[in-house]
């Protein structure tokens, strides 16, 4: 079933100067057509300014759009009566970890959401514990938020949009301010609430490795998606990304210069294991 | 350095009055800063000394953290006695130079001792015992009256716990924000004041600006978490008097009735 739409979606930044005339007009968005279904796991790659938080902010209805349209669960987000619902099917995960707790201990930040929509006070407290046991933070509930580490805190504000029980979590650039071990946690924790849950995740990154796992990607550049497919058919297109100023991981990129150099190894090879397969297979076991 | 700033310093322990409702501690200590005003004799005191030593043992808190508070006031309590001691007119008892120390004076200094130093210990009782998110929250159910005459209650009791949850964050940043342009060579030590407060605008323009920034980003997921303001919100932890919280209102009334009518006998009066 289709979760999220867009329909020619187009957003526009307008400038003003004081007295009200246009002063330049910057198109984030441009006629982006989006069919996601429940249950995938989509990423989305762009370089900065390409136009991928502005496309994110529009699915939880934070941003309306220009033109065109965006239907979450078969909800328009312009319908202002449906606003709330919208927001707390498809949940939203920011960058900054910091700027997105509210709560002085970690428990009492992961019910401010279930808080606001008004659920029962017994019932916010087992989707607390529940959300916190879903990413691994149970232990540290009654922490202070300023203790944990980067990739905890990140756990945390996902925890927070988990207990609010969307069918949908957007997580916009959610390992930019991490190191690698953050990171890793946290996409970690976001496979398996896909996986196991069923949660149809929307994950905006930079970073290639993370989206090895995706079922569908899509780049986008200058407000448009110019490639779309399963993350084996985007990396082998190398130099197209390159083109794009987007890496690929490392080992796709040693296949495809192996490959130049006339080693007959495939293209779009995403991980390590695989790179070592194909190699043995064609020269076998070499001591 | 910065880092170590606490706020409402609430000491963690397990005692009866830590685990009174906020509302009691609050309406508590508001009665007990009433009665010290109310008093014409010194039983009056007296009592009130007695009933805050017993706080103070069910508190569990040890003493010196009550004796820290006083440390902040000490500069004010001089120069209020100073000021009593020399300048009240009556009687005098010993005259030393110009200066001459009064009966009256010597007897307004003393109770302006005990007032204030009550005063503070009594409500620094109140704010190691409660956490500042439970004295907020307390607040806001006891002016929930003042919603009808439009006073925005929730919002303020959430600027504040907001408030309080930024300020090691933003601590943090300005220790940072110092430490990057001590690197390139300002001067936060210098023995000039001037020099040192112009060294302070580089500090607190990007301080501003990232605080800008920082709100900005807090609104936008408060409000993709479904924030709407304070109507049709339940609470995660709420306010419910327990029995002991009852107990503990007769005894504050008690205490009040008994203080002030002591204290206004027409013994001994001031």
């Amino acid at each position: 079933m289709s979760f999220l739409k867009t329909k020619d979606l187009t957003f526009e930044y307008i400038r003003r100067d004081d007295e009200g005339n246009v002063e330049s007009v910057v198109t984030a968005v441009d006629n982006v057509n989006l069919d996601v279904h429940e249950g995938q796991f989509i990423a989305i790659l762009g370089h900065n300014g390409s136009g991928k938080s502005t496309l994110a902010k529009h699915i939880n209805a934070i941003l309306y759009p220009t033109e065109g349209a965006v239907f979450v669960d078969g909800m328009d987000t312009k319908d202002k009566e449906k606003l709330w619902d919208i927001r707390q099917r498809a949940g939203m995960v920011f960058q900054n970890p910091d700027n997105q707790i509210i709560g002085q201990v970690v428990e009492e930040d992961v019910g401010f959401g279930p808080e606001n929509m008004g659920v029962p006070t017994a019932e916010i407290w087992s989707r607390v514990e529940e959300s916190l046991r879903a990413v691994g933070m149970y232990e540290y509930r009654k922490n202070s938020p300023n203790r944990l580490s980067g990739g905890q805190k990140q756990r945390v504000a996902i925890a927070g949009v988990l207990a609010m029980h969307p069918k949908c979590i957007v997580l916009d650039e959610p390992t930019a301010m991490l190191d690698p071990n953050g990171r890793q946690e946290v996409i970690r924790a976001v496979r398996g609430l896909n996986e196991v849950e069923g949660i149809t995740l929307i994950l905006i990154t930079h970073y290639m490795e993370e989206i090895v796992h995706a079922h569908r990607v899509f780049v986008m550049d200058k407000g448009r998606i110019v490639m779309d497919g399963t993350p084996r058919e985007i990396f082998s297109q190398v130099d197209k990304l390159r083109e794009l100023r987007l890496d690929v991981p490392q080992v796709t990129m040693l296949a495809h210069e192996l490959r130049k150099k006339g080693v007959d190894i495939p293209e779009g090879i995403l991980t390590r294991k695989e790179f070592i397969s194909e190699i043995k297979k064609l020269y076998g076991k070499v001591y | 350095m910065i880092k170590d700033i606490t706020l409402g310093q609430f000491y963690q322990t397990d005692s009866v009055i830590h685990r009174l409702d906020a509302r009691v501690k609050l309406g508590g200590t508001f009665l007990f800063l009433i009665s010290l005003f109310m008093f014409r004799n010194p039983f009056g005191y007296a009592l009130a000394i007695v009933f805050l030593a017993m706080v103070i043992r069910l508190s569990n808190v040890p003493f010196k953290y009550m004796v820290r508070g006083m440390k902040s006031i000490i500069f004010i309590l001089a120069i209020t006695v100073l000021f009593n001691l020399f300048m009240t007119p009556g009687n005098v008892i010993v005259s030393i130079w110009k200066l001459k120390i009064t009966d009256a004076g010597l007897k307004n200094s003393i109770i302006m001792i005990l007032r204030l130093s009550l005063l503070v210990t009594g409500s620094s009782v109140m704010t190691l015992t409660t956490t500042p998110n439970n004295l907020t929250d307390g607040l806001e159910k006891m002016m929930g009256g003042l919603k009808k005459i439009k006073v925005p209650v929730h919002e303020i009791a959430m600027m504040m716990s907001i408030a309080l949850r930024f300020i090691p964050i933003l601590a943090q940043e300005t220790d940072k924000i110092m430490k990057a342009q001590m690197a390139r060579g300002a001067d936060f030590e210098s023995k000039k004041l001037t020099k040192r407060i112009k060294a302070l605008i580089p500090v607190l323009v990007p301080l501003f600006v990232s605080a800008f920034r920082r709100a900005n980003d807090l609104a936008m997921a408060m409000e993709a978490r479904c924030y709407r303001g304070g109507e049709g919100r339940t609470k995660m932890k709420p306010l419910i008097y327990a029995d002991r919280d009852f107990i503990a209102y007769g005894v504050l009334i008690l205490y009040f009735v008994v203080s002030v009518f002591v204290g206004r006998l027409k013994i001994m009066n001031f």
